[in-house]
Order: structure tokens, then sequence, then C-alpha cells
């Protein structure tokens, strides 16, 4: 990576402006602006064309009627390049909709991903969806509204000052009013937005800020079709795919007579590495795949590095260096120096409902629903693979079970799209199996990180070095390589190439600058480009493992200079609405220094995500039983702001998921394997938290900023959630855990009982 | 065989031998109960039988002739919800959602026997039952919300009135 990618701005600069960080993302490359985990080509970026950057999505797809259509009828339909991953995206963007178009939420036509017909808005991650689709349709749908008055206004004879838009209609001082239906033209809407658009104003607000129902949840609850798995196309086989028992394993020949006389098996395909069967009912496609498994015979090569010397391997497999910021450079000062060193192994997605994908070949063009977060980066992959032309090829999202990020999605609709190219004109649906998911899906990379820091005699910190040693966080596709089928096949499309991205956006070396005023501080990113295990995005990506590590340390310092954690972090703190959400948190939390009972503990932790989205301060007070090592939680208190809270409760229920998820991950979660095969194969052997383990209360309390921009949320918990554990196990304890999980196994052994 | 789901009989043409929930999926195209695992260890595929919580991705339907078998879509419909569906519409109680009929399933079983069951037992009765999204909380607190609607609803007939 020789070029700069982003010339204006640099770590330095940001870390300098410590709590007024302003990002510019001028650059026409948008899939990557949309999310900067990409591995992009080293080419310059190119700026865009002169003038002023349109707010949001609007920079990469200007005109207004990709966004917003309105029909004869008045009828409204909103299309927007994001999907719904459960995290509530089509209510929350009517809403945002229906403000400006004065029209009421539920009678939104709103449509989701889909190559044919919505804007490119790469992938639905990163917690950008409301910050970037949304800020786009809240603007153009402004601009929309205001055109609208405009051409009423010549229809009705009356001033554009004088009328008003009101639940679909253009209203006049005395009462005369419009239809929107009744002032469309053709093409009105086929023009660019401008920089600047009239929003209402926070107190006139009738949706955004409101409860309101999510629109999905009655059918999910009812056993509407809700679910790409729930699809029933006319004649759609089931299908199969039989996955080697492990990575690099080669397929040996094999006669599959025997599979394709089995009752109601339509097709076996294989393709070099790629073997699948098709058959008329979904179970004898199942017995099919059994028998196909046990007849499949592959040559295995053990390439795994031993799971237990995990740090070792890391740091020997460094390949590059990346510096993530540097400010000061006086390493020399303080009294006193600390270190510490924390590890994070392989996690998983881990979806309830395995990937799922729908094919159809009809007439040269395939037709792919998918549960991906991004469907043209998917279609282009999937044309590369098939060698169809990209205009071949449509792909509509369609909704999964969970999305954490870079899962089976994209694979199982290469999987689809392959099968479905042998059965011309016969839908098919590929459903994988649990052990697929477990075992195929890409995981978050494992992580190592080392800290050392200074503090002075008044017990403040003076220096800081911080290194990490990850993978890539980002191996999404867009290259028919990035597609497990596509690996397979015999034609094998390589990987792309791991690429070292340092942007403000933050791949592995997410969250890994910390927000507090450290006047000498250097963050490095010992970047590993191969591992012999496949990894991609999971939620918050680096941020996970560096604010579990950062914010553990801070417990430490502040330790070691006899401050209480959540003064020590406020003496270090200037960013004023960091500070109000430390305050609200702690508050809520009643916090104190008082010792608590025998084997009970409280731990904090704060983090503002990616250093420039929603800002999370969390605390929790927990019980660790020293016979088993088992740890439970009476009570979470957590406070967040994301700038002006479009949706109040969807909000809440996301943060809920990240700290209940995030508390999975770090009691439970890591993947096992040996020299040749991953060994986490399902439910048993990859255990997650269940019921038993739930906190006993869980507080979100939401500090709202009317009118600020929003400041993506989804991700914002998984990190401090981890930190504010490991701190008040420490607190119960007395003893402090480096590495992830904190399964009972290991509290116990730590605690030496 | 003929198989009783949701109060009708259905002639259903399939291998015995084929689990539950892939004739309630594919044959009788219901929705709600999901495929997770296959093995038992998840509960998406959660459906009542006879009363009790099954596992429906386990169970061959040759073990079912003539057995009362219960999915979500027996509970109510989305313009007329029972309780335990209006109890998850109240509490938001999704994100995903690809869970959640299993859960809704389990707890039916345990509310339809054990209508006063306490908190602690709600939570118990659900542990086979995984979420990813981390809903937990509010699960349970739509469990708890459908043990009121439920008795509101049993109780509504004798009184004489309808909840509307």
């Amino acid at each position: 990576m020789n070029a700069p990618r982003f010339p204006n701005v640099t770590r330095r600069s940001l870390l300098l402006g410590t709590g007024a960080l302003v990002v510019s993302f001028s650059l026409k490359d948008h899939a990557f602006a949309q999310e900067g985990e990409l591995n992009v080509p080293a080419k310059p970026p190119e700026p865009v064309a002169t003038g002023p950057k349109l707010p949001g999505s609007l920079a990469d797809t200007p005109s207004l009627d990709a966004w917003i259509r309105i029909d004869a009828d008045s009828s409204v339909t909103v299309y927007t390049g994001k999907a719904e991953l459960g995290q509530g995206t089509k209510t929350s963007l009517r809403q945002i909709a229906a403000e400006e178009l004065e029209v009421p939420p539920a009678s939104i036509n709103l449509i989701t991903a889909d190559t044919a017909i919505t804007p490119d808005e790469g992938f639905t991650a990163g917690s950008q969806t409301v910050q970037n689709s949304g800020t786009a349709i809240r603007n153009a749908a402004a601009q929309v509204r205001e055109i609208l008055i405009q051409q009423a206004s010549s229809k009705l004879q009356v001033p554009a000052d004088q009328l008003k838009a009101q639940n679909g209609r253009i209203v006049g001082p005395d009462g005369k009013s419009i239809g929107y239906g009744e002032v469309v033209m053709t093409d009105m809407l086929h023009v660019d937005a401008q920089p600047k658009s009239k929003l209402k104003s926070p107190d006139a607000y009738e949706y955004i800020g409101k409860p309101f129902a999510r629109v999905d949840i009655p059918a999910k609850v009812t056993g509407g079709p809700a679910y790409v798995q729930d699809m029933r196309l006319p004649g759609m086989l089931h299908a199969r795919v039989v996955r080697p028992p492990s990575w690099f394993a080669t397929l040996k020949d094999i006669d599959t007579a025997s599979i394709k006389a089995m009752p109601g098996v339509v097709a076996v395909i294989r393709d070099g590495n790629f073997l699948a069967v098709a058959a008329e009912k979904e179970f004898q496609a199942v017995q099919a795949m059994r028998a196909l498994t046990d007849l499949a015979e592959w040559e295995e090569t053990p390439r795994l590095p031993n799971e237990q010397d995990l740090p070792a391997v890391l740091q020997k497999s460094e390949s590059e260096q990346g510096v993530v910021a540097e400010a000061g450079g006086d390493f020399t000062g303080g009294i006193t120096t600390f270190s510490a060193q924390f590890m994070r192994p392989y996690q998983m997605h881990a979806s309830i409902g395995p990937s799922c994908s729908v094919a159809h070949l009809d007439n040269g063009t395939m037709t792919v629903w998918t549960h991906t977060q991004g469907v043209y980066p998917d279609r282009k992959a999937i044309a590369q693979m098939l060698g169809m032309p990209l205009d071949k090829v449509r792909c509509i999202h369609t909704e999964g079970s969970g999305c954490y990020g870079h899962n089976g999605a994209d694979d199982a609709a290469g999987d689809a799209a392959l099968i479905a190219r042998a059965l011309p004109g016969r839908p098919v649906k590929v459903q994988w199996m649990r052990d697929q998911e477990h075992l195929w899906e890409p995981y978050g990379p494992a992580m190592l990180t080392k800290v050392s820091a200074s503090l002075d005699v008044s017990g403040k910190i003076v220096n800081w070095k911080y290194d990490l040693w990850s993978n890539t966080h980002s191996a999404r596709p867009g290259s028919a390589g990035a597609l497990l089928p596509g690996q397979l096949m015999a034609s094998g499309f390589p990987p792309d190439k791991p690429v070292m991205n340092i942007t403000p956006l933050g791949n592995g070396d997410r969250n890994a600058i910390p927000l507090y005023s450290i006047p000498n501080m250097r963050v490095l990113w010992h970047f590993v480009a191969d591992m012999p295990v496949r990894v991609s995005s999971l939620r918050g990506l680096g941020a996970y493992a560096n604010v579990f590590s950062i914010e553990s340390f801070m417990d430490q310092l502040a330790k070691e200079a006899g401050a209480d954690p959540v003064e020590f972090r406020l003496k270090h703190m200037e960013d004023p609405r960091a500070r109000k959400v430390i305050a609200t948190a702690v508050e809520a939390f009643n916090w104190s220094s008082d010792p608590m009972p025998e084997g009970r503990g409280r731990g904090f932790a704060f983090a503002k995500y990616k250093n420039h989205a929603a800002y999370l301060a969390l605390a929790m007070e927990i019980d660790v039983d020293k016979e088993t090592g088992k740890i439970r939680i009476p009570r979470i208190v957590s406070a967040v702001d994301c700038g002006e809270a479009v949706a109040p409760d969807n909000i809440r229920n996301q943060t809920e998921g990240g700290i209940i998820q995030s508390l999975s991950w770090t009691m439970y979660e890591e993947v096992n394997f040996d020299n040749t095969r991953i060994m986490s194969s399902d439910w048993s052997t990859y255990p997650i938290l269940r019921f038993s383990a739930v906190p006993g209360t869980l507080d979100v309390h939401i500090v709202d900023n009317p009118g600020s921009p929003y400041l993506g949320v989804a991700e914002a918990a998984q990190g401090p959630t981890s930190a504010a554990l490991a701190n008040a196990l420490a607190n119960a304890t007395g003893k402090r855990l480096y590495n992830l999980p904190f399964s009972p196994a290991r509290v116990k052994a730590t605690l030496g009982v | 065989m003929k198989l009783n789901v949701n109060g009708s009989t259905h002639e259903v043409d399939a291998d015995p031998a084929t689990p539950l929930l892939y004739v309630l999926r594919n044959d009788l195209e219901l929705n709600a109960a999901k495929f997770g695992c296959g093995l038992g260890q998840c509960g998406a595929c959660t459906v009542m039988v006879d009363g009790k919580a099954i596992f429906s991705c386990l169970t061959p339907i040759l073990l079912l002739e003539g057995r009362e078998i219960k999915t979500v879509e027996g509970l109510g419909t989305i313009d007329s919800p029972g309780p335990m569906q209006q109890a998850f519409i109240e509490e938001q109680a999704a994100q995903c959602g690809y869970c959640i009929p299993g859960m809704m399933m389990r707890a039916q079983a345990l509310l339809q026997s054990k209508p006063d069951a306490s908190d602690a037992e709600i939570q118990t009765t659900l542990e086979p039952n995984l979420c990813r999204c981390g809903t937990h909380m509010r699960i349970l607190k739509a469990v708890k919300r459908a043990r009121e609607l439920m008795k509101t609803a049993a109780m509504a007939p004798a009184s004489g009135e309808r909840k509307v």
C-alpha cells in the first residue's frame, strides 16, 4: 500500500484534535467510503468533482429519484441500498423519510438492497445505515418536499412560502390543497440533490425520536414469510453442499451413480472440490448429502497452527508494520512504567439460522436471493465466478437469520448460483447445515495486543505504547476468490491478497487509539497477511479486542495510581460528550468505590466507537463463584450518545443485544482446532450464552442530542462490555484475566482455587 | 399419513422418517418453525406436541400420527394475534427474529400447563433455546407479559367480556 488513502486526514492530525474529530470522506471510491474495511487496490483516491460534498450516500448517488418515487396515486416509495439485518432498518428509515415527506411512516413502501432497482450503498455494515443511508434519505426527502411545494405553488396560484406539506398533500392558507400525486410529473425528481436541504427542526418532529413499533415484528411472530429460508418458488429444488472435512483438503475421484439413484435426487454437482446435491424434496437432499459425505474421500493437509501457541504464531507471522498513531515522542518520562499483554481467540458469528440462498437461472439471467450485506459486491463476485456479464446477474437482499458481519451469506449465494447454473429453469434453494456454518464461515481474527504506559507523580499518564498483531478484518466479496465456491471450484479463484489499510474508520486497528489525552503516544499495527484460518469482519472488527485491552489497562493504571477507575478516566478525558455519557452511566449505576462483599465486584468501561461514532459507557456488578469459576451478573447499566436518537427503542434493543452478545464472546467463545481440522462444529463444541447466564437487570440510558448528526450505534457495546467484565472480575477477586474468553475453567485456574 | 396440525388434519405424502420440521415448512408451507441446527441444541425448531415442547428437527413424523401438533401459526394471526404473539409485539422482543417462534412455543407449553409459572421457572424453561442477537432480556419480559395476557384471555369468556 503505497498511496495514502486520506491525503488530508492523518491519524496524527486526528489525535491532535482529540474530542473534535471531523473526518471528511470526499472519496469517490464509495464502497470504501461506506465501510473502510475493504481491501482496496492501491490506487490514489479520486477526489469528488468540485463543489461541496452531498450529505450521506447522496455523495455517491445524487439523483433524487434514485431514493424517492412518488406515483400519480400519491403513493411514496423509498429506496435504500442498505439491508434489514434485524437491526430495524426498515423501520428507522421509514421514520426518517416520513418526517421530511410529511406522510405516515406506515404508508411508505420501502425497497431495500436490490441490484436491479436500489442505489449502490456498498455494504450494510459498520453501524452506518442511519448515518449514511438515513442521512441521504432525509435530505432527499426534504428536497423532494420542497420541489412538490414549488410545483403546487404554480398549480394553486399560491406563493410557495404560504404552502406546507401535510399528510401527503400540499396545503395553502385558505385550506386549498392538492395531493402529491397530482403535482408529480415525469422526471420531476430526476435531478441531482443540492448540498443543503431545508430540514425540519427537532421541535417539529412527529416521527424521529418517537416510539415506533418495528414493522417487521408482527409477521415474524405470526409465521409470515420473513426470511430467504421461507421462500418457496414454483418448481424449486432443494440443494445441499458437501464441504471438505478441513481446509486445503482435495477431493479424490468419486463415482456418484449411487447418489444419483437415490429417491428424488435430480443432480450431483462436482466442480473441483465443490460438491453438491439437488433433490425434489428437502429431506431427500439431506439424505443424499449424508450419503455423499460418506462416499467422498479427501486428501487432507495439516496446516493449522497450534492453538495453544497463538500469541507466538501471530508475532512470528508479522508481514508488515503500520503506524496507526504517533504523537509527542518522549517515552522516557514518568516515574513508573507498567505493561500488559492481551489475547483474543478466533470467534465466530454463529448465527442461529445457517446461511441460505435461492438462485434461479432463467433465460440467461441469474437471479439470486441472498442475505448478504452487500448485493452489489456479491453480484460482482458471482458474475466473475460464473463468467457471466454483470447485467445478467441480479442480487436481491432477502432477510436471513441475524447478521453480525461477513458470515456465510455470500458463500451460500455463490453455492446457489453455481448449482442453479447446472439446472437452468429451476429455482434452487441451498440451506447450509449447522456444522457447515460453524466450520466454514469466516471468523473474527485472533488478536494479540501489548500495551505499556508510564504515570507521573500526579498519577497522570505521560506516555503510551500500544502494539497489536492481527490479520485484516475484511475479506469480503467483490471478487470471486472471496467466495467459498469460487475457491473450491476447479478453476479455483484465489482469495484476494490481504492488504493493511490504516484509515480513520479502522480495521484491525479500529479503536486502537485511546480517546484519552496522553501527550506521548505510539500505536502500531503488526500486520499479519496470512494465517491458515479464514477470517473476515465480525461486529466491531478490531474494536472488541482493542477496547478490551485499553479499558482493562486503564483500570490497572488507575489501581497503580491509587485512583477510582472512573475518576482516573475523567482525569484524562476532555471530550464533553464522553464525560457526559460516563457521568450518566455512573450516576444511574450509583457507582462508588465502597468495599463489596466477598466474591462480588464492580467494573466500568467506556469507548467512543471508531473514535467517531457512538459514545458508550457501561458499569456492571458481578459475583464470582471461586469453586466453579462461574460468573453471575446481577446488574448492568449503560449510557449511550449516538447523536440524534431516531428510534430510541431500537437503539436500546441494539445496545442490549450488543452487550449480551459481547458477554457471550467474553465468557465462552473460542474456536478450537487441531493441526488439521476446526473442532468447533456445533453448539456443544462452541457454546454461547444461554438464558441461565443473562444479567439480572440491564438498563440502557440514551443521552439524546436532537438536531445533531447520527452516530452509528449498533456495534458500540462490543468493546466496553468485555472490559467492564474484566474489570469487575479483577475488582471481585484481585486477579485480572488477560486472555479471552473468561471460561469457568480459566477463571478457576487464574484464581488458583 | 395423516398429521393433525393446528387443529386441522393434513394428508402428508412423505417418507415416515422425515423430521416434522421439513414437513411443516415444505409440505404444509408453515414458516414459523425454523431450521437452526438439526441437532436439538438450539430450539429454533420448537413446536408443541400434545401440549409439550419438542424439537421438530429431531422428531420423525412416524411418531406423530394422531397427536396434536401446534405451531406459532396456531397461536393467532397477524390481524388477530394470540396473547403470546401480542406480548412479543408489545415488548418489541425481536431483533432478527429467527429464534423467536421457538421461544414462543416453549413458553406457550410452559404457561399452558402452568399459568402461574414463576419468573425463575420461565428463565429455566427457556434454557434449551438459543438467541444470538442478545434479545434475551426482552424475550423474558415478553413471556412474563404473555403470562398475564393469557390469564386475561382465559378469564374473558367467563366474565362475558372479550379482549379487543
